[in-house]
């Protein structure tokens, strides 16, 4: 052991005064009597996005790597060639949710973020395959939730259902009677509703030029896209 | 002089010769030769972005580019190991303000890149990567030296490219460019396939160009500025937050002004050091887990925190629950998705650094009254000194062996350091005035930093700038090879491996938190680090005693060329003020006794 005096002169810990304020686990201040964490929410975001490859990637890596939690992902092109639209679930506190839209406007890719707030125009497609055995009654309750025969053989009968998720859940009760065999699911995909942009700045391909892909469609990730005028929000 | 030096050009000479960027830009359009291939529509790129320096590793799919800056007044400093081209060009950016740039080849070099790209991302440095790529019509066929670089690299970097046609390389080399240094700094990386490198164009690249919609905030919202300037101006104990963004956006000068003009008293968080004086009455130095007391009770108490430039990292906050938890908070950051993402920001004012920090001056009609503040800033400066006693006849104080270094130094020197007890001791106990003089691994905390980051920086650095690198054994023997880079390429850096034969900073925490049970903290045997750096042909001290540290430090520095010291200090030596993970940042202890 050596003579070197280990430490610092000062005031210990428990003589030095402290503030009596505390912040929550999102860094906000609370009162720290009726201190509360913030409740989950749902959310449902969109984001416009160059269709490249290995944009999926990017998106899923960055909710994985942040540990955001995500219940649905949809990936489909919009009227835009070139530009894809993502739907995506999202199940977080208010600050997370806000945090998960600013993470994703970073992605270079990603040209612009919306969240669908209010009563956004939501729907779902399900593919279902049922027990065959008893196909009027799969038939009826078919008519009743307004989905159509895809495939009827003497074992399996296959339904495509579309909906808003609690139609989706309702319709699927009341197949269960018959056995449910394998079902596939797209997760819901939404619009904002009326005139408003689904997305901040979003545009028709009539007046938009799509992001980042060359006129021979040569779709490479570095491409000129310097004569792009649609309006970005990232 | 070494003899290995002679057959290389005098440092100094050379880089007294070089052009600035731009007219040697305007050369290269003259003189250069023409773009014939995906390779040189490459380097055109890089010339085109004032590339001067670049650091690497050859290998077989990166040659062709390789092939293509034997023609390039381009200078290529050839390194031991792709980690530390990768350290070697963060440090290069970091001091030169521009992106470092550095290459490798497909498979292990692109992954022996990956710790220094991760490095680059969490300290927010601009840095370019250059990785090789089996080609083409091979990638997915488990190619040998074939790695998935771009899919590997995704989550560390801005963004990368994986480069598509000889057409188009060179605009992409140049977006990488100028995606790395815009906004928020960071690194990118453009992997380049073989056959596209070598595939034929006379496509010329332009000037570097960012991607359509990356371009960075300026302004902050006028209502958010207002806002904050009113609770600046109401605050009794305004606090004034300095992190690593304002030396990246070379708002220091701003920053200063700012501090002085409203008498806001400073600390720095350790990336943000050099953004303020450490001289000056007004700077408490910096807060965190082993940041100064007086910086850690001041950021406990302030009414008003103006964070710049910081993203709260959790070494600066201690527990969250109790982070300046009487404050308001002003966070003045160029990345919106580091607003309240750690600590709520009641004032978001989303900018460049400086920009924002004279709308906030220009906003606001009087200073806060904050005199009582001041005065008890400087009464926890004096309760809590970060002094130290020395006893010639008992083993060195690392603190000594950094203060001899500070004194015997200019202040432009830059210092650069591995990570551990020895890097805490660097940034307490050296006065750090100057920005871009503190060079550090971060966020990602990299042992084996400190050699290869001393010789990135000593690229970087002006002639009359010393470069010290302060290490500890262990960081020092994970990048020790570029000793041979050092002493190759004849530069006049210092080495001063503080030197305990542990893990000191495990080894200090097994002591406080594991009852001293020292698994694999205890090397037991180091080789003496003097002989190896002669061996490397560096010069090499060892000093083990107080009244050799003047003399060998001096030796050290007037030796012209890569020198090492290693200095024997006290085993036992612990690195204080500390608080412990997730503690309240008020509560630092002074001692073991107090974790």
């Amino acid at each position: 052991m050596s003579e070197n005096q280990q430490g610092l002169q000062g005031p210990p810990p428990e003589e030095r005064p402290h503030p009596d304020g505390r912040r929550n686990s999102q860094g906000i201040r609370i009162d720290p009597e009726v201190e509360a964490e913030p409740d989950t929410q749902t959310a449902m975001i969109s984001a416009l996005v160059e269709h490249e490859p290995g944009v999926l990637a990017r998106v899923a890596g960055l909710f994985s790597r942040r540990q955001f939690n995500i219940e649905s992902l949809t990936v489909g092109p919009t009227t835009v060639e070139g530009n894809a639209r993502l739907t995506l679930i999202v199940e977080e506190p208010e600050p997370g949710i806000d945090q998960a839209k600013k993470q994703l406007a970073k992605l270079k890719p990603v040209i612009s973020v919306g969240e669908l707030e209010g009563r956004p125009v939501r729907s779902e497609l399900v593919l279902l395959k049922v027990n065959g055995d008893d196909p009027d009654r799969v038939q009826a309750v078919t008519e009743m939730y307004d989905g159509t025969t895809l495939d009827a053989g003497p074992e399996t009968i296959t339904v495509q259902l579309t909906g808003e998720y609690n139609e989706i859940e309702d319709a699927l009760d009341a197949y269960r009677q018959f056995g449910i065999i394998e079902i596939a699911r797209t997760g819901p995909t939404a619009l904002a509703r009326g005139s408003t942009p689904t997305t901040p700045g979003e545009k028709p391909a009539a007046e938009a030029t799509a992001v980042g892909v060359e006129a021979d469609g040569g779709g490479d990730a570095g491409g000129d896209s310097a004569e792009s005028q649609a309006e970005t929000t990232n | 002089m070494s003899e290995t030096a002679k057959s290389h050009p005098d440092a100094d000479e050379e880089s007294t010769t070089e052009k600035p960027p731009a007219e040697a830009a305007s050369e290269a359009d003259d003189n250069a030769t023409p773009v014939t291939d995906g390779s040189t529509a490459i380097v055109r790129a890089l010339e085109n972005g004032g590339v001067e320096h670049a650091f690497g590793v050859q290998g077989g799919a990166i040659m062709p580019v390789y092939d293509a800056l034997w023609d390039s007044d381009i200078e290529h400093i050839t390194m031991a190991h792709e980690q530390g081209a990768a350290h070697a060009a963060d440090a290069y950016g970091v001091v030169a303000n521009e992106p470092g740039i550095a290459l490798a080849t497909s498979g292990p070099g692109a992954t022996n890149l990956v710790t220094g790209i991760a490095d680059a991302n969490m300290d927010s440095d601009a840095m370019v990567a250059l990785t090789g790529q089996v080609p083409s019509d091979m990638v997915g066929s488990d190619a040998f030296q074939e790695t998935d670089t771009t899919g590997v690299t995704m989550p560390i970097t801005k963004h990368n490219w994986f480069a598509a046609s000889a057409d188009s390389i060179g605009d992409t080399v140049g977006e990488a460019f100028a995606l790395a240094e815009s906004g928020r700094p960071g690194p990118t990386l453009v992997d380049l396939p073989k056959d596209v490198s070598f595939e034929e164009t006379d496509v010329e690249p332009g000037e570097p160009a960012l991607p359509a919609g990356s371009e960075p905030p300026t302004t902050a919202d006028q209502e958010s500025v207002a806002a904050a300037a009113s609770t600046i101006e109401r605050a009794e104990k305004p606090l004034l937050l300095l992190g690593g963004g304002v030396i990246k956006a070379e708002a220091t000068d701003t920053a200063r002004e700012f501090a002085r003009e409203h008498g806001i008293p400073v600390v720095t968080t350790m990336p943000g050091i050099g953004t303020y004086p450490e001289d000056d009455e007004l700077c408490l130095s910096w807060a965190g887990m082993h940041g100064t007391g007086y910086a850690n009770m001041a950021i406990t108490h302030t009414d008003c925190l103006i964070g710049v430039g910081t993203r709260f990292d959790d070494r600066l906050t201690g527990g969250i629950d109790t982070f300046a938890p009487e404050a308001e908070v002003v966070h003045i950051d160029i990345d919106p998705a580091e607003i309240s993402k750690n600590i709520h920001a009641d004032y978001p004012c989303i900018g460049d650094a400086g920009t924002v920090l004279d709308q906030l001056t220009e906003a606001m009609d009087r200073e806060p009254d904050a005199r009582e503040w001041r005065e008890q800033c400087q009464t926890w400066k004096d309760e809590y000194p970060m002094d130290y006693s020395i006893d010639k006849d008992a083993p060195l104080r690392p603190e000594f062996v950094v203060e001899a270094f500070d004194e015997a130094t200019d202040d432009n020197t830059i210092v650069t350091s591995g990570v551990g007890q020895h890097q805490m001791w660097a940034s307490q106990y050296w006065e750090f005035t100057e920005p871009r003089t503190w060079v550090s691994s971060h966020g990602l905390g990299t042992m084996g930093y400190g050699l290869p980051s001393a010789i990135g920086a000593r690229f970087a650095a002006d002639d009359d700038q010393g470069v010290v690198c302060f290490d500890g054994d262990g960081s020092f023997l994970m990048t020790i090879q570029e000793l041979s880079v050092a002493v190759r390429e004849n530069l006049d850096i210092t080495v001063a491996v503080l030197n305990n034969e542990y893990v000191g900073m495990v080894r200090q925490w097994q002591d406080a938190f594991f009852e001293g049970r020292h698994m694999a903290s205890e090397y037991n045997w180091m080789p003496e680090f003097d002989k190896l750096a002669e061996a490397f042909g560096a010069k090499g001290w060892r000093v083990n005693d107080y009244d050799e540290v003047a003399d060998s430090v001096e030796a050290a520095l007037e030796y012209d060329g890569p020198s090492v010291i290693d200095f024997h200090i006290d085993p036992d030596a612990n690195v204080y003020p500390m608080v412990a993970s997730g503690a309240p940042n008020g509560k630092f202890a002074l001692s073991e006794e107090q974790l």
